[in-house]
């Protein structure tokens, strides 16, 4: 139900997304041995790009300058699905994980939609690659959620996240782990991060993510900035809920702080992988999600 | 118990995926390796009845056997032949890895209709068996170097093992040695054929044995 206290979670989601992408970019540069953007280069940033011009391709249509906003609401709408701890999301009901992933497909359908839209050669295998890879990362976030619908026997994200608790004892941990094991590969992946995508290359035949934005510019590069953000801000929450179902929202928030600093530590010391690589990655992902379901489907009686 | 026996299971399950998944041979061999130490250390954790100096240690001979021994031969055989990975499987790795996935529910649906002896096995003693059978006679079928058929059928014997601690909480002693005789003398054989495939070919492709001429 929504609630004052929901909504605060959904209001401090808005605001502090920016923040991970920036605390990432300071952990990786201490590592590195250098100072490093400020923590808030984030909102730096979005403030510029959002006092520049529109600047769009002339063979762009309409879709190129609506798809950021439709991506970016998308995002918004996964936010209000997503429990915060022991608190319930804004809206709950029952399959919402599913409405949930369908969000994030929605997102990715229109950022490649605006990559195809401008006509760009780059841009286009950028959307192809996301696609492929993003195809693959899928079933391993659908097994998991369903592995988590069947330890908790319940079909909505608060559910589970309430029910993950007390439900889980010594004999389900093993499922559990791999489900969180899946769910960090899948995170790195969605959102674009070392070992699967680097996002400071700016070398045409590595990029992913870069290559399928590499056409928006201003607001609109603001408007996908902030959107792949809240994407890692709600990758980082149903991490932590799978992690500490038990914790309140304070808990929760200095988790997705850790999670922010491990993703920085977990990019410094690896190296991108080959592009031929990922897809095993991947799918070795959704085969620990469907070994963790399996687990977890023998063991819940 | 039966919790720290899941746990033992899901790793020895992760470790076959391990196996199935890299290219590289050196992967594979330590993947088997560690396997075999837990499928050595499994009787231990299995046990209702508590320890005793018997199984305790069996359990160490399996696991030298399997965890030190065999990955040693295998390595050496991989270092005398300079192979490094598995170039160009019959089954690429990703489809591999999915095949993997998709064994481990028919090892379920397998073992809730295979008519079982009645046993204190956890739940998931069968199914693991089963799939560890299953990857180990892939591996064999679909890899081409002659070191990975040898993982495979470590993989297979790895699984009988499994098997057989759903029947008896202990086998008798005799069987166990015999067994683990039998898997040792076979790798053994194995290693030699690797090394003759070699000395006379340069490589350890087993599928271009097929032309031979008697």
């Amino acid at each position: 139900m929504p609630s004052l206290g929901t909504g605060l979670n959904v209001l401090i989601g808005l605001a502090a997304a920016p923040l991970l992408p920036g605390i990432i970019a300071r952990v990786k540069a201490m590592v590195a041995g250098r100072r490093g953007p400020p923590p808030l280069q984030g909102y730096y940033d979005l403030i510029r790009l959002l006092h520049k011009d529109h600047l769009r391709s002339r063979t762009a249509t309409w879709v190129f300058g609506g798809a950021p906003a439709v991506g970016l609401a998308a995002v918004v709408c996964g936010l209000l699905l997503m429990p915060v701890g022991r608190q319930p999301a804004f809206f709950s009901f029952e399959g919402d994980w599913m409405v949930l992933l369908g969000c994030l497909a929605l997102a990715r359908w229109c950022a490649i939609l605006a990559a195809l839209d401008t006509g760009s050669g780059f841009a286009a295998m950028g959307a192809s690659r996301d696609a492929c890879f993003s195809a693959l990362a899928e079933p391993a976030l659908f097994i998991l959620l369903a592995g988590l619908a069947r330890q908790t026997g319940e079909l909505s994200l608060s559910g589970m996240v309430a029910g993950l608790a007390p439900s889980a004892g010594l004999t389900d941990a093993p499922g559990l782990a791999l489900l969180a094991a899946a769910l960090g590969l899948a995170l790195l992946a969605e959102n674009a991060r070392i070992p699967v995508d680097d996002p400071n290359t700016h070398l045409e035949l590595t990029m992913i993510h870069e290559a399928l934005v590499l056409e928006q510019a201003g607001p609109d590069l603001a408007l996908m900035l902030y959107g792949a953000a809240l994407k890692l801000w709600l990758f980082g929450l149903l991490l932590m809920n799978l992690l500490v179902a038990f914790a309140d929202s304070f808990a929760v928030w200095c988790g997705m702080i850790l999670m922010a600093a491990g993703i920085g530590v977990v990019e410094s010391a690896m190296a991108r992988l080959r592009l031929l690589k990922v897809p095993p990655l991947l799918v070795g992902a959704a085969a620990l999600a469907a070994l963790g379901f399996a687990l977890i489907w023998r063991t819940t009686p | 118990m039966t919790a720290w026996e899941n746990m033992l299971l899901a790793a020895v399950l992760l470790t076959g995926f391990a196996a199935v998944g890299s290219s590289r041979l050196a992967t594979g061999i330590r993947a088997l390796g560690a396997q075999g130490v837990l499928v050595g250390v499994l009787p231990l954790v299995h046990s209702v009845a508590g320890w005793n100096p018997r199984m305790v240690g069996f359990g160490a001979v399996v696991a030298t056997t399997k965890g030190v021994l065999f990955p040693w031969l295998l390595s050496r055989a991989i270092r005398a032949s300079q192979t490094r990975r598995e170039t160009e499987p019959v089954v690429g790795y990703g489809a591999s890895l999915a095949l993997a996935a998709v064994l481990l529910p028919a090892a379920f649906w397998l073992a809730d209709r295979a008519p079982l002896a009645v046993s204190q096995a956890g739940a998931l003693m069968a199914p693991t068996a089963f799939t560890l059978m299953g990857m180990g006679l892939f591996l064999m079928v679909a890899r081409r170097t002659a070191v990975s058929q040898v993982l495979g059928y470590l993989m297979l014997e790895n699984g009988i093992h499994t098997f057989g601690l759903t029947v008896f909480t202990h086998l008798p002693l005799l069987v166990e040695l015999g067994v683990l005789m039998d898997a040792f003398v076979a790798v053994f054989a194995m290693g030699i054929a690797i090394d003759h495939i070699n000395r006379e070919f340069d490589h350890m492709d087993t599928t271009r044995l097929t032309s031979l001429k008697g």
